[in-house]
């Protein structure tokens, strides 16, 4: 089986964290990995993606093909609507809700909440940035998000936690010890969004 | 079992190399290929020594030092992006007529889609001109198997061998198997200058001898391990180079289909296979990440109809191939793609950081433009090229490394005035010393703003070739010393730098301004180092 992700957002917001939390998991679950990344010009602030694919067979692509994302990740909501061509028709949308407004035009949060959920089979809305500032650090933002996306990923939570704590341990105990809770807080957020 | 790491495609290169007995690594950093000098810089190899890996000034300047390398005898590498190629190309088609001792690697990055590029310029072209072996893997296995083979193929062939790889490939993840490493060359120079000294009897003698050796790389990629058949049935055969594989195969794997496919990885072209392959179909779909270079050779000049690709329109004309464009070429009818983008999307293009030096310069710099009515800036590469978006409209050109200055000075000497180029500080020694001394030497009336964040910052922050020489840099190549202005781009300075810069474009003459303070995010990666 392939699980294909679609991780966005804006340059910086650490998207690529997600990504190395999981594919290590992976990696540790002896599953075949693939993830495309974007350095470059496009991370000075632009909207950033990765494609993040995961099976137990070889995978050729390292791209995911149209109509073919069984999730997508955004840690922003417009963000979260830039790929839904992308969306496979069983695909699931899970985004933070607070805005990273660096643009004139940025369109009303409300209005892009509304157009996700209207689109998008199914969607779940995170306040990552309330829950990272409870456990703790509001930098912790995409590891609420990987708790969040943990329960439809196929890869053990327990890897996760290990993939985070390997991850943070340079920074020190308090910093992983953040990560780890951003973890809980995320992965429990969803159950109460569930809809 | 061995066990499996999870790399990025430059720094399995990277990996690959180290493992192969690599001696040296030279480069000039560019988007898509930084990341495999980082990785070595950042190696046991690297820190111990027994690996140089410092960044050159330029990729001219890289690939002749690896050449010396290699002349020594050692094992060698030079990497760049596609563009670099060109700064390079003089050094590069001699090197093929010369040869090489020691194995020589030279690695290329394009960057179809132009995701960070002026162009979209396809390596292999320049694989055909020099005629060199080339290798371009189709993924980050073969990345690492390439790169390993690379080096012994070099010194047996006495020739540097390409390895072309793109952005896709240099920027995803994926898991390798490496394999026992090998140990370094000793030194031990080429004594043979006649091969070397390429005086027109010698590089006559050479020439024929780099021609005499293209039936034994022909022989070589006929029997490549990275060239190979793949059986289908019907009557349609595809051809699939590098990358364009694994799009290929992804469609015949997910939509479990028949199609025969020839795999290309192993330049030049393995003839007999691609012939005994070909008379099997009547039709051929070519499938190549780059420039339809290999399409248009088979189509010829008459237009044999047999092939199709990305000069019919089967696939798309430019960009980098996609599993969706192979998808719509192969079984359209399963091309899907999901709901369309809502309206309400608003574009989110790359900006300038926040606190940026670049920022309170072009602010500056707009200021003390507005007393004129021709506003002309010629820019150049590098972050400073995004004042080219609001609200900033401050720049007209960006063309190549180093045209801000020489593009300044050939317009003032069309009488254009005032003449003003903006230029980083690692572009600035990259290609732009050059330029100041014509504009020293014909006296052409030029503001040359130098925007000095002592770092190489649009590719991550590298170490920059002159950091704290510029100004010197400038008096000796004749700059005179009281045309030399320093400023500190910082809005509490704003009122000063007006000042400077007016007075120094209103002076008919070579001037330069070195607008200094360090890229924001340098001090910080500086400071999180140091904690
Ligand atoms: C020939 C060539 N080599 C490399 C590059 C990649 N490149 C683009 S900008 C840049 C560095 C710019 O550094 P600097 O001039 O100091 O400006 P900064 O980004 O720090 O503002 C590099 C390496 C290129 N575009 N062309
Ligand atoms: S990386 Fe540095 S030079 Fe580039 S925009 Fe940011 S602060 Fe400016």
């Amino acid at each position: 089986m392939t699980t294909n992700i679609i991780l966005a957002g804006v340059g910086g917001q650490g998207i690529l964290t997600i990504a190395a939390i999981i594919d290590q998991a992976a990696m540790r679950q002896g599953l075949y990995i693939k993830q495309a990344e974007v350095h470059g010009m496009s991370q000075r602030g632009g909207a950033v993606q990765s494609h993040l694919r995961i099976s137990d067979k070889e995978i050729f692509s390292d791209l995911i093909s149209l109509g073919s994302a069984d999730i997508i990740i955004s840690l922003e909501p417009m963000e979260a609507l830039r790929y839904l061509p992308w969306l496979a028709p069983t695909g699931i949308v899970i985004t933070a809700t607070k805005p990273f407004i660096n643009i004139p035009d940025y369109p009303e949060t409300e209005f892009l909440l509304q157009s996700i959920q209207s689109t998008a089979p199914t969607c779940h809305f995170i306040d990552a940035d309330q829950i990272a500032r409870e456990a703790g650090s509001p930098k912790s933002e995409n590891v609420v998000m990987t708790g969040a996306a943990s329960r439809y990923i196929n890869i053990s939570n327990e890897q996760l936690r290990e993939s985070i704590s390997r991850l943070f341990e340079q920074k020190g105990e308090t910093i992983t010890a953040i990560n780890l809770k951003a973890f809980e807080l995320g992965n429990n957020a969803i159950t109460n969004y569930k809809n | 079992m061995s066990k499996r790491e999870l790399l990025l495609g430059a720094e399995v290169i990277a990996q690959a190399a180290i493992d192969e007995g690599l001696s040296g690594v030279y480069a000039y950093p560019g988007t898509p290929s930084t990341e495999i000098t980082e990785y070595i810089q950042q190696s046991e190899e690297a820190r111990s020594g027994i690996i140089r890996a410092a960044w050159s000034v330029n990729e001219k300047t890289a690939y002749e030092s690896a050449l010396g390398m290699s002349y020594a005898g050692k094992r060698s590498m030079v990497c760049m992006k596609h563009v670099g190629l060109n700064v390079a190309a003089d050094a590069f088609m001699n090197s093929a007529i010369t040869g090489i001792k020691g194995g020589m690697v030279v690695v290329v990055a394009d960057d179809p889609s132009m995701h960070s590029s002026q162009n979209e310029q396809d390596t292999r072209y320049y694989s055909r001109f020099a005629q060199l072996p080339l290798l371009e893997p189709s993924n980050q296995q073969e990345a690492y198997d390439c790169v390993r083979y690379a080096f012994p193929f070099s010194e047996k062939m006495g020739l540097p061998v390409m390895l072309r790889i793109t952005t896709r490939l240099s920027h995803s993840r994926s898991t390798i198997i490496r394999r026992k490493p090998g140990l370094p060359n000793p030194l031990l120079p080429d004594n043979d200058r006649s091969k070397w000294i390429l005086l027109p009897a010698n590089a006559r003698r050479q020439y024929q001898h780099l021609l005499d050796l293209q039936p034994a790389l022909t022989e070589a990629s006929e029997k490549s391990p990275y060239n190979k058949v793949q059986e289908g049935e019907g009557e349609l055969g595809i051809i699939a180079f590098g990358l364009a594989y694994n799009y290929v195969m992804e469609v015949i794997t997910r939509f479990k289909l028949q199609l025969p496919v020839l795999k290309l990885s192993h330049y030049p072209l393995p003839e007999q296979m691609v012939r005994t392959f070909t008379s099997q179909y009547k039709r051929i779909l070519v499938a190549e990440e780059g420039y339809p270079i290999y399409e248009e050779l088979f189509k010829g000049f008459f237009g044999n109809s047999i092939f199709s690709g990305r000069l019919d329109g089967t696939l798309p004309r430019t960009g980098e191939l996609t599993p969706d464009a192979l998808i719509k070429a192969l079984h359209p009818s399963a091309a899907q793609a999901g709901p369309p983008v809502p309206s309400l999307v608003a574009a989110r293009p790359p900006e300038l950081c926040q606190g940026c030096g670049h920022r309170d310069l072009y602010d500056a710099l707009n200021e003390a433009m507005d007393a004129y009515t021709s506003r002309h800036v010629f820019a150049d590469i590098g972050c400073y090229t995004l004042g080219a978006l609001p609200p900033y409209n401050a720049i007209n050109t960006c063309v190549d490394m180093g045209a801000s200055v020489t593009m300044a000075k050939g317009a003032a000497d069309a009488g254009l005035q005032p003449a003003v180029a903006v230029i980083g500080d690692s572009t600035f020694t990259h290609s732009g010393m050059t330029g100041l001394l014509d504009a020293v030497n014909d006296q052409s009336a030029v503001t040359i703003i130098i925007s000095d964040n002592f770092t190489t910052a649009m590719t991550g922050g590298q170490d920059s070739g002159a950091t704290g020489r510029i100004a010197a840099i400038c008096a000796g190549l004749g700059v005179e010393h009281h045309h030399i202005r320093t400023l500190v781009p910082l809005r509490k300075n704003h009122d000063t730098n007006v000042t400077v810069l007016k007075e120094e474009l209103e002076y008919k003459g070579v001037s330069v301004i070195i607008a200094c303070r360090e890229c924001v995010q340098t001090a910080r990666r500086k400071k999180q180092q140091s904690l």
